[in-house]
């Protein structure tokens, strides 16, 4: 008869080893990525994470203008969709009567259902022509800014930075929300007894209770932007540049990636495309553990409760 | 009711684990072939070919029933290093083997060109009626980032009575590896020394100027969506969704539309340097009613098979394939082969071996 000791024993071996698969295979994957970028590494050492040039043909591979477009089109995406999402949020949670809200809610997480490529299909035939009046209108009033210098083609850093705010939207959304619900109703009564109006009272105890998860929420949308594909692909023009022109073509890690890599012939060429993905990989793992550390610190600051 | 309980999750677990094995064991059966003696072929490769290749597949079916060919259109890249493995009878690449991927491969490998392709030049000039007329200096200058606008000397030139728009020149060009890409840069390569010593070709390439669509379709939504746009995309493609094209002279002279007909006069152009080395490209090709940017693509096997029976097999298929598959090409939109270069595969395949020996015997 087997006692509830043993149960217990082997039911806790079994967890283990799940978390452990997780560890074994991120261990793997960046293994099995170092292992098939040997080459690329072994040729251009560090050389590769700033050099610009990418020519297949004279077999010149730097990683740099990816890099450059990943993060900046990442961070343009946060840019847009942080004061939306939040905004959204603060009105799912607090400010919506309870038919809207559902109904509202349930709309924002259909935009997380739509596929990458509808998305990109979307972009090239509905984003980018809306995009080259603005554009252009930018261009002339804002032409001095080298921010908004150069031909409004409609294709470029822009448009994929806007379309990875609208992807990246519904999970920012989703998780400010449950963040906010979850702040106990003890700290508004506590701002209302203290005389706050409703806005006060959102901005001040509320919001800083739910800090933690909210940035929590943004890293998650960041790292959702990181790794954009298909979308980001058919409307940033993929030209491996770097320029401070938010109207020019440029390229991301992905991008290229999904780009170069079925056709790729050649050691060399093969192992730099890897190699790009381990920098994403990397990248992206770095990124998330200094999200993590950034919560950590302000958590312990601030009023503790929220696990998200 | 407690014992129940607790054999409850012991029970699930006997009961999934049977499950997995059956479903083992009926897979592993079912990986015997129906018939005996048929014999399956695998093969990996380009994208370009394969709706013409599916065809031919299904058609070959009929010839020779014993006979079932998998591909896998995972692109020239994936399908040469498949081959290289050995995990596949035969690849396709629309781009053949340089001679350092030659020596990189274990064994000896045998280039034979299915069809032919074009790369056709779309623009959108928002009011112009007639068809665009461009001359290789012209391709090469906007390529280069040279030619900025279409109102420039070298366009109207060739252009007499047409008024061009006032617009600058968006260029488009592929911004994944593509066998059209190849083609083009080929071309452009040949005609300009400029692009040979700078850019080079390549089914990838640093262009100096330009925005990449991804794919046929991401090329031809930029190219439409974009006025003053100009891009090359497959001639299939161009015909089938009825692109603006312009015509491009080639190496007699003349303004060549890019058809099924012309592409394989530029492929019959080539037939003699053919003879030393499949391999060479046969764009900017002379005669005159030839298609200047037109190229090949490949099936790739070796010299020497290991499997008599499947080295037999992939024969008799490429003999049909160079034979009475190519009336299969022109309605799906890709050129035939001429008969020169029907020869030239026909002796190509013949030298296939086994053991020293060849795989078709003389006169079948």
């Amino acid at each position: 008869m087997l006692g509830a000791n043993v149960g217990d024993r082997f039911f806790k071996w079994v967890l283990l080893a799940a978390a452990a698969t997780v560890l074994a295979l991120i261990a793997l994957l960046g293994c099995e990525l170092a292992q098939a970028s040997a080459p690329a590494m072994r040729h251009f050492g560090w050389r590769f994470i700033h050099t610009s040039t990418w020519d297949p043909v004279h077999r010149i591979f730097g990683a740099l203008p990816f890099i450059y477009g990943t993060l900046i089109s990442s961070f343009l995406a946060l840019l847009i969709a942080t004061p939306i999402s939040l905004g959204a949020a603060l009105f799912l949670a607090e400010l919506a009567p309870a038919r809207v809200r559902d109904g509202l809610s349930f709309l924002i997480e259909l935009l997380a259902a739509v596929p990458s490529v509808v998305y990109g299909l979307w972009g090239i035939f509905v984003l980018v022509p809306l995009l080259r009046p603005v554009e252009a209108w930018l261009g002339q009033r804002l032409g001095m800014v080298p921010l908004f210098q150069g031909a409004p083609y409609g294709i470029g850093m822009l448009a994929a930075g806007v379309i990875l705010a609208i992807m990246v939207i519904p999970f920012i959304t989703a998780v400010s929300r449950e963040v906010l619900r979850a702040v106990p109703r003890s700290q508004r009564e506590a701002a209302y007894a203290l005389g706050s109006t409703r806005w006060e009272a959102l901005r001040g105890p509320v919001l800083r209770y739910a800090l933690p998860g909210i940035l929590g929420a943004i890293m998650l949308g960041l790292g959702r932007a990181l790794g954009e594909t298909m979308a980001v692909t058919m409307v940033i023009g993929n030209r491996p540049e770097i320029s401070a022109s938010l109207f020019q073509p440029a390229a991301t890690m992905a991008s290229v990636l999904a780009n170069e890599f079925a056709e790729a012939t050649g050691d060399l060429y093969i192992a730099s495309l890897i190699e790009i993905g381990l920098i994403l990989f990397g990248l992206t793992i770095i990124i998330n553990a200094v999200a993590r550390l950034m919560i950590w610190r302000v958590a312990g600051a601030g009023p503790r409760g929220v696990q998200e | 009711m407690h014992t129940t309980r607790r054999l409850l999750w012991p029970v699930l677990l006997a009961l999934v684990t049977a499950a997995l094995l059956a479903g083992c064991a009926k897979r592993s059966q079912q990986e015997a072939p129906a018939t005996p003696g048929a014999l399956t072929l695998t093969g990996a490769g380009a994208t370009f070919p394969y709706p013409l290749y599916s065809k031919w597949f299904a058609e070959y079916e009929k010839v020779a029933p014993t006979v079932r060919i998998n591909y896998q259109s995972i692109g020239s890249g994936g399908g040469i290093q498949q081959l290289k493995a050995g995990t596949v009878d035969f690849g396709a690449s629309d781009a053949p083997l340089s001679d350092e991927e030659m020596k990189a491969m274990p064994a000896p490998v045998v280039h034979i060109p299915t069809v032919a392709g074009a790369a056709v030049i779309a623009c959108n000039l928002p009011g112009r009626a007639q068809r665009l007329r461009l001359t290789p200096e012209a391709i090469a200058g906007i390529y280069l980032g040279e030619i900025k606008r279409w109102r420039d000397a070298r366009i109207t030139a060739s252009n007499p009575g047409v008024k061009l728009p006032d617009l600058a020149i968006a260029v488009t060009h592929r911004s994944d590896g593509s066998g059209t890409t190849y083609i083009f840069t080929h071309y452009l390569a040949a005609v300009s020394k400029t692009w040979a010593d700078r850019v080079g070709a390549g089914k990838s390439v640093d262009w100096p100027v330009g925005i990449g669509g991804k794919g046929n379709e991401g090329v031809t939504g930029v190219v439409k969506q974009t006025p003053g746009a100009i891009g090359y995309v497959e001639l299939a493609y161009a015909m089938q969704n009825k692109l603006a094209y312009a015509e491009v002279r080639n190496a007699a002279g003349k303004f060549i539309a890019p058809t099924v007909a012309s592409t394989t006069a530029a492929a019959a152009a080539a037939v003699g340097a053919m003879k030393k080395d499949v391999r060479v490209s046969i764009v900017n090709a002379s005669t005159p009613t030839a298609y200047p940017i037109a190229g090949f693509t490949y099936l790739l096997v070796y010299r020497e098979q290991k499997d008599r029976a499947k080295g037999e097999a992939i024969a008799k298929f490429l003999l049909w394939a160079v034979h009475d598959g190519q009336k299969y090409a022109p309605p799906l939109l890709y050129a035939p082969l001429p008969l020169g270069v029907v020869a030239l595969d026909e002796a190509a395949i013949r030298s296939l071996t086994h053991g020293a020996k060849p795989l078709i015997a003389e006169g079948r």
